[in-house]
């Protein structure tokens, strides 16, 4: 058995009422990849800041080497050979590669930065690790997948040996991802030890040694990668058996609500984010848009919204036979549309405000009188739909930044659910949302579905747009690859359209 | 009109030009250390007033102008770090706190016009610095030479300048300095004390802003009312001119410098143009620098944002 490097015991950390990590054990292997899977609010994140130093745990052990750390901050660990790299990166744009490396143990005489000694040290880094970083570039002139390495650069220039990567994979392209597990799998030949944290169950099975499940603040087992199957680890990962399954009923399908035709968007002067799309939603059904972000969801968003009306070349939104292409967002939320946006911080909510102003957020004519809100209305409106949503806390003053991610995306939820609406466009409805929402949310989607709505899905989960659609339609390079009966296809089906290995 | 167009490439030109970019060339290295660490400062304006009012005194009581120097630049300092705090330690907005320290410099100054000097509008005459003579002869062409690099608060200016761009550039302070500028929590991850550094910049900033200010007391040998005139709002303006880099902003300085020049060139020619047309030349000129001539200026990302660290 190669030795164990890292060892933590029985870890426990609240925050207030609210307990992260319970009761967490964990073991590390010299030179292995070991991913840490879980749901969102499972606490791999804190348990990884724990290790770091960031945040120091209310009780529990943390053994490196044989040798347990008693006040453990980010300085020591990285003295210890701990690096982390950041699930937002900590670059600055303007400044080179180098400039970005060495901030704070700059290598100078006499305060005179010595940069070409530090770029040739960068260089080296970059060459023993198959890294393609050119030291002399700005951060600004690099890709994201440039700038996740330079991350890693930091981290190994400072001499880590293990390396914590917080969801490294989110923000890459497939490509890029495929780039990326090659120069970790670099890393550990060299010696690195490598911590992984994912909810991604197939970038686990190909790139992890062993994985560990959490579920609620605890470690739930430690796994063998080969010995196991991804079936296996979402049932202890979730609690119940694969795929979360929602209950619901066949469709019964009315008229054609949504209809969009031959839509193209224009991504820049020169090339497309979109080119002649063209689906139907019925009353009834439920639509998702499966793809690898980046492939063109959030210019579809943006069409169907009237958000981006001057990038779009050609094409028809149609709403029940109303030409919608050149309306305002405003007149099309009145025809019936309800939107939950992709992005809740840039376009679902006003943070600073308190959770009544974000209920009526964009209805305040529906609850005004002769230019003055109506407090009374208000009020009694807010209050239900605190109540009928399951919003936490139920205070209607508090500011909807004090919210955890879940309650504010069911603010969201609960206004765009109370609106007069025929057509449903939920667009990542539970991203960074935890699994108590989670369900909600479906459950919610479902219902205005059996009601007879129509529903627009996009989603980067596979499974939350297997569990849910009617219909799937694959988005590939602002194409649409195929569409499929929901239930006459899977996820590795999907998973080689939305990579464009099979068309 | 060849008459003054004559005027205007004479070596007396160029020494008048040199002579009222100092002040400008001063407060925009202020403002540029200030804001490439985050701390926007439109203070340069007040630290100015008070430098030279400082000089003045500090000249009067003592009777010697090296230690009015001295004073002019601690009282820029003090005045920088005020901003400091109040920006920093109390996370004030940074241009309201600027406004602040103007209208109590003016005030400031004023009260303390009337107490040492009797009057409300200027100082008694203090003494100058003297040039030394780079050229030992008797001409003009060696008095104008002498004038202005024999002058030590040029010479120093130009230093500055020097010594502010390799500062910036090429050491480790500068690489800190324009990391807490552009993204303070990626320089307080890796251990950078973002505090400490935009304290020492601001404070910086004030020594230079009153250096400024000192050299307008010393051209004129006394403190008037007010005698910042917007100064360092024009250096302001030239920071954003030479996007924050220390040689561009000295060149956006020379820039206004040479217009004031020509303004005044042109008033004293007798030409026959109205006054207030000739008047306009500095500030139309900043104006049409700022908004077409330079192109996409970036500011420092962060400046004008505070820094609170996250537990």
């Amino acid at each position: 058995m190669a030795d164990t490097v890292i060892e933590l015991r029985n870890i426990v950390k609240r925050f207030g009422k609210v307990v992260a990590n319970n009761g967490v054990n964990l073991s590390v292997r010299k030179g292995e990849i070991h991913a840490i899977v879980g749901e969102n609010g499972a606490g791999k994140s804190t348990l990884m800041k724990i290790l770091y130093g960031l945040y120091h745990p209310d009780c529990g052990e943390i053994i490196l080497n044989g040798c347990k750390i008693s006040r453990n901050t980010p300085q020591n660990a990285i003295k210890n050979g701990i690096g982390m790299v950041h699930q937002h990166f900590m670059l600055i744009p303007p400044l080179t590669v180098t400039e970005n490396v060495i901030l704070g143990i700059e290598p100078a005489k006499k305060g005179i930065l010595d940069l070409a000694f530090a770029a040739k040290e960068i260089q080296s880094l970059s060459d023993k690790f198959n890294l393609k970083i050119d030291p002399s570039k700005k951060i600004e002139e690099l890709s994201v997948g440039e700038n996740q390495r330079v991350e890693i650069i930091k981290v190994l220039y400072r001499g880590a040996e293990i390396l914590i990567l917080d969801e490294p994979t989110a923000v890459l392209t497939p490509q890029e991802v495929k780039e990326f597990f090659g120069v970790i799998k670099n890393l550990v030949s060299q010696g690195k030890t490598v911590i992984i944290i994912t909810h991604k169950l197939d970038e686990v099975m190909d790139i992890s040694d062993r994985i560990t499940v959490m579920k609620q603040g605890r470690t739930i087992n430690t796994l063998d990668t080969a010995k196991t199957s991804p079936r296996e680890i979402a049932r202890i990962m979730v609690g119940r058996d694969v795929l979360l399954k929602v209950d619901k009923k066949p469709m019964e399908t009315g008229n054609t609500i949504l209809s969009v035709e031959n839509l193209s968007v224009m991504k820049n002067a020169s090339v497309h984010a979109l080119k002649e799309i063209s689906f139907q939603i019925k009353a009834g059904e439920i639509l998702g848009i499966a793809g690898v972000e980046g492939n063109g969801q959030t210019e579809l968003i943006e069409a169907i919204m009237g958000l981006n009306i001057e990038k779009i070349v050609s094409g028809k939104v149609s709403l029940m036979d109303m030409e919608m292409s050149k309306k305002s967002t405003k007149y099309r939320l009145k025809s019936g549309f309800s939107h939950i946006p992709e992005d809740r911080h840039k376009r679902g909510l006003v943070l600073e405000f308190s959770v009544r102003d974000n209920l009526i957020l964009g209805r305040h004519n529906d609850f005004s009188a002769s230019g003055f809100l109506q407090e009374k209305s208000i009020n009694s409106y807010s209050e239900t739909l605190i109540n009928d949503f399951d919003i936490r806390p139920p205070d209607a003053d508090v500011a909807a930044e004090g919210l955890s991610g879940g309650n504010q995306q069911k603010i969201i939820v609960a206004r765009e659910f109370s609106r007069n609406f025929e057509f449903l466009l939920a667009a990542q409805p539970t991203r960074g949302v935890d699994i108590g929402a989670i369900e909600f949310i479906h459950r919610r989607i479902i219902a205005a579905r059996d009601e007879g709505k129509a529903v627009l899905l996009v989603s980067a989960e596979l499974s939350e747009i297997l569990s849910l659609s009617d219909t799937i339609a694959v988005l590939y390079k602002g194409r649409i690859a195929k569409i499929f009966n929901a239930s006459s296809t899977n996820e590795n089906e999907l998973g080689a359209f939305m990579t464009g290995a099979a068309s | 009109m060849s008459d003054i167009l004559g005027s205007m490439i004479s070596l007396a030109f160029l020494s008048q030009v040199i002579r009222i970019s100092v002040p400008y060339v001063l407060a925009g290295m202020g403002g540029v250390f200030s804001e490439r660490s985050g701390i926007v400062n439109i203070a340069l304006e007040g630290m100015m007033l008070n430098g030279a009012f400082a000089y003045v005194l500090g000249t009067f009581l003592t009777g010697d102008p090296v230690a009015g120097v001295i004073s002019g630049v601690l009282c820029g300092m003090l005045t920088g770090l005020v901003h400091g705090i109040v920006s920093i330690r109390f996370k004030a907005n940074q241009i309201i706190s600027g406004v602040a320290i103007n209208l109590l410099s003016v005030g400031m100054t004023k009260y303390f016009l009337k107490i040492f000097f009797d009057s409300s509008s200027n100082s008694a005459r203090v003494a100058g610095i003297e040039s030394f003579s780079v050229l030992p002869y008797n001409s003009e062409f060696a008095d104008t030479i002498n004038g202005i690099f024999g002058n030590p608060l040029i010479i120093l200016t130009i230093a500055i300048v020097v010594f502010s761009h390799l500062t910036i550039f090429k050491t480790v302070f500068g690489l800190r300095l324009r990391s807490v500028g552009e993204h303070p929590e990626a320089a307080d991850t890796l251990g950078v004390k973002v505090n400490l550094i935009r304290y020492m910049c601001v404070i910086l900033s004030g020594a230079l802003a009153g250096l400024g200010g000192v050299w307008l007391a010393v051209d004129q040998h006394q403190f008037t009312d007010g005698m910042s005139n917007g100064r360092g709002f024009i250096a302001l303006a030239a920071v954003i001119f030479g996007k924050w880099s220390p040689i561009g902003v000295a060149f956006g300085c020379l820039l206004f410098g040479f217009a004031e020049s020509m303004q005044i060139t042109l008033q004293s020619s007798g030409a026959d143009i109205p006054t207030q047309f000739v008047q306009m030349i500095p500030y139309v000129l900043t104006i049409i620098a700022l908004a077409g001539f330079i192109g996409k200026s970036m500011p420092p990302a962060a400046s004008g944002v505070v820094f609170e660290k996250d537990n």
